[in-house]
């Protein structure tokens, strides 16, 4: 029903209680922003009116070195862009120099590649959880998350040598053959994690507060999702499907049977449970993949000095965060004539000022968490 | 105001030092200097150990350790930060307004010792016995939100300012529940004295069983704004480490800090000890089982406080925080209309003579 209000005469608030927006800074040294992304939040009291990044705070120009290194070297800067998932990364640049030499890569190596990025995945993941929890004030999660993403950096630690950045991947393989180990200890990840992942969901999901603080909060349309270039679990949370690994299958992914996680209602929950799921479908590919890893090589002999032929090469993987796009520019030398980084943190902050004007400065960092940004993935 | 000093520990104190050494007035003022001292000491320490007590719950329940370096299992890590914290350099901001800045955090402190006074912590053990002892200590204990509003004001820090203000809306929107939770329980006791309240429940049974389904109703509000009160999660938005860094302790540095801090863990002590005396019988045993030993009163009321003080603690580690018109909604449209119509169940209660007190009889 429509209230006639014209012939009443409202006092004039505004003239009498003289309110002025002003000005904060988010950043760049600030807990919420998990890295050195400086916000510009004008707000009116707890009301965000706008929303505005100020990137470069930790832009180390890996397109430009990468102008200036080989392509096997290529693969070690880009460790450096998100760093969560590092071994998707390098098996992105890997597989676009591998395109372009038409390389027949053995099965092994599809194989490893897909259990070690379907773990990257949940790394990625558990940590998102943990600090998501901490971003709206459940300290805990933080710990819990990280319990079990030690698990799989300490599988990663005994098959690549490294925690973080992975390395593990080069033009034409793998560096190394998997652990003795490796199979047994991804077994027993597997099943402690199928455990754990309902612990999470009664530490928080169900949470009223929790429940409150989430639904309805940062709404994406899917149009504005699609306009916006969001990709992954932010796009998937507003009902866009955009699983690269469903629509260019790369390594296993032909051959596994996942489902691709789709909410409509495109608000933070929604990005939530997208994750989640994400996390069981990736514990299923691990588990149709890591009885049968089929014997072979686990490289192909590449010549020392990798020499592409003219031309241009795109190659599309999903990261934990979204679509992670390489673009490479041969003039036929050892070194590419371009490189550009198609990454999804980048698109996925667009949205930030977006879907946050309007809510409050809690509901910011609730956004701002589950668009899950990495900061050296958007400077680059 | 009548001040009962004759029966309890501390009136022998007084008149051992005035009357048996015979010192008078200057006898007296020792006496009241000495029992002064011991409260500090006995709530600086209280203080310190629910910080360790927490950092500990914390630990256990995040699966960690804890502190366990200074001292065996860590007992004395506290006290070695508080003084860490006291030969800390006192830094401050140019652009702060200096006297309101440095005199913000003592209105925290004070208040939450000066409420202390008033608990009975045994039938002989209490400082100050007044009959007005909840009006009192829900007044002063309301004086510390200045210490916040000034220290977040005078900072001239605008993520202190936004947590200072957070903070006055929500301790004085919460008073309200806490006020009248306990004035529910006022109607079955018909007295504000602390010690009178323990004496109904003596004879009559603890009050929440007393008082049954508006008892646990006040109870369950008192919890929840007595927690809003403290400023712990899930209210714990005046400082909301992921959004304003530090709130309205930003700019505060060395033992300045440390009195906001202190403070927060007193007056979780002070919440528990009002809910233990007003719901949970205070120094009584349950069931009676020692009540002709003296001597463990205290123990009773320290067990029961420390029950109280774990929920709370629990609380803290597994609730995430709630937003600001949340906090709002919660209090005024959920919390408030429960709490009037609790008063009025509890009123046809205590007219019909419906309460439990006669099972114990």
């Amino acid at each position: 029903m429509e209230i006639e209000t014209k012939n009443i005469k409202q006092p004039n608030l505004k003239d009498r209680f003289k309110t002025e927006e002003y000005m904060i800074n988010m950043g760049p040294q600030h807990p919420a922003t998990h890295g050195v992304l400086r916000l510009i939040l004008t707000i009116d009291g707890e009301i965000i009116k706008k929303v505005e990044p100020d990137l470069g705070y930790i832009h180390r120009s890996i397109e430009k070195m990468c102008e200036r290194d080989s392509y096997q070297q290529i693969v070690h800067l880009t460790d450096r862009m998100d760093y969560l998932s590092s071994h998707i990364n390098n098996e992105a640049v890997s597989l676009a120099v591998e395109k372009a030499l038409q390389l027949e890569i053995p099965d092994r190596v599809k194989v490893i590649r897909t259990i070690i990025a379907e773990l990257t995945r949940i790394a990625s993941h558990t940590l998102w959880w943990g600090v998501f929890g901490m971003d709206i004030g459940a300290l805990t999660t933080y710990f819990y998350g990280f319990r079990d993403r030690e698990m799989i950096n300490d599988i990663f630690e005994e098959t690549c040598g490294a925690r973080l950045t992975m390395n593990y991947n080069k033009p034409g393989g793998l560096m190394f053959d998997i652990h003795p180990n490796f199979v047994n200890r991804v077994k027993d990840f597997v099943a402690h994690f199928k455990t754990k992942l309902p612990e999470y969901d009664r530490l928080l999901t169900g949470n009223i507060i929790f429940q409150k603080r989430t639904k309805g909060i940062g709404f994406l349309t899917k149009e504005d999702a699609i306009s916006f270039g969001t990709t992954g679990p932010v796009s998937r949370g507003s009902g866009v499907a955009s699983d690269i690994r469903k629509i260019h299958p790369y390594s296993a992914y032909e051959r596994v049977d996942f489902k691709q996680p789709l909410y409509h209602e495109g608000d933070n929950l929604a990005r939530y449970k997208v994750r989640i799921d994400e996390m069981w479908e990736s514990l299923s590919i691990i588990e149709q993949l890591i009885d049968n890893i089929p014997e072979g090589d686990y490289q192909v002999p590449t010549k020392a000095v990798i020499k592409l032929p003219k031309g241009e090469y795109y190659q599309r993987v999903e990261t934990a965060r979204g679509e992670l796009g390489v673009y490479i520019n041969s003039e036929g030398n050892k070194n590419p004539y371009r490189v550009k980084f198609r990454s999804p943190g980048f698109s996925n902050l667009s949205v930030l000022n977006h879907i946050s004007v309007g809510s409050k400065i809690g509901d910011l960092v609730a956004i701002m968490a589950t668009l899950d940004l990495v900061i050296p993935d958007i400077d680059r | 105001m009548n001040i009962a000093l004759s029966t309890n520990t501390f009136a022998n104190i007084i008149s051992y030092f005035s009357e048996n050494l015979g010192w008078g007035i200057w006898g007296e003022i020792t006496a009241y200097s000495i029992i002064g001292i011991i409260y500090l000491i006995f709530f600086a320490l209280a203080g310190l150990y629910l910080v360790l007590l927490e950092r500990k719950i914390a630990a256990w329940i995040q699966l960690r350790i804890g502190p366990n370096r200074v001292g065996p299992w860590g007992i004395f890590q506290t006290i070695a930060d508080a003084l860490k914290l006291l030969s800390k350099e006192l830094t401050g901001t140019i652009k702060a307004d200096k006297l309101l800045y440095n005199l913000a955090p003592y209105f925290p402190i004070v208040a939450a010792l000066i409420s202390l006074s008033v608990f009975a912590f045994s039938k002989s053990l209490q400082a100050f016995d007044i009959n007005i002892g909840l009006f009192f200590l829900t007044a002063v204990s309301s004086v510390g939100v200045i210490g916040i509003l000034l220290g977040g004001w005078a900072s001239n820090n605008k993520y202190a300012l936004i947590g200072a203000m957070r903070s006055g809306v929500q301790i004085i929107s919460y008073e309200l529940s806490v006020g009248l939770s306990l004035l529910t329980m006022v109607l079955l006791t018909g007295s504000l004295q602390l010690s009178e309240i323990i004496e109904v429940q003596r004879t009559g049974g603890w009050l929440i069983v007393q008082g049954h389904i508006p008892a646990i109703i006040a109870f369950m509000i008192y919890m929840i704004a007595g927690t809003a009160e403290t400023n712990r999660t899930p209210f714990d938005l005046v400082e909301a480490e992921s959004e304003l860094g530090a709130g309205y302790h930003t700019e505060y540095s060395g033992m300045k800090f440390a009195y906001f801090f202190l403070a927060e863990f007193i007056n979780m002590f002070i919440i528990s000890s009002i809910a233990v005396t007003v719901f949970f019988g205070g120094w009584l045993s349950p069931f009676g089982i020692t009540d002709g030993i003296v001597w463990l009163q205290p123990l009773w009321f320290f067990i029961k406080v420390f029950i109280i003080i774990l929920l709370m603690m629990f609380f803290r580690w597994t609730f995430p925080r709630l937003r600001i018109d949340q906090i709002l909604t919660l209090e005024w449209k959920y919390l408030l209309p429960l709490n009037l119509m609790n008063i009025v169940l509890m009123a046809i209660i205590v007219w019909l003579g419906l309460d439990l007190s006669s099972l114990f009889n």
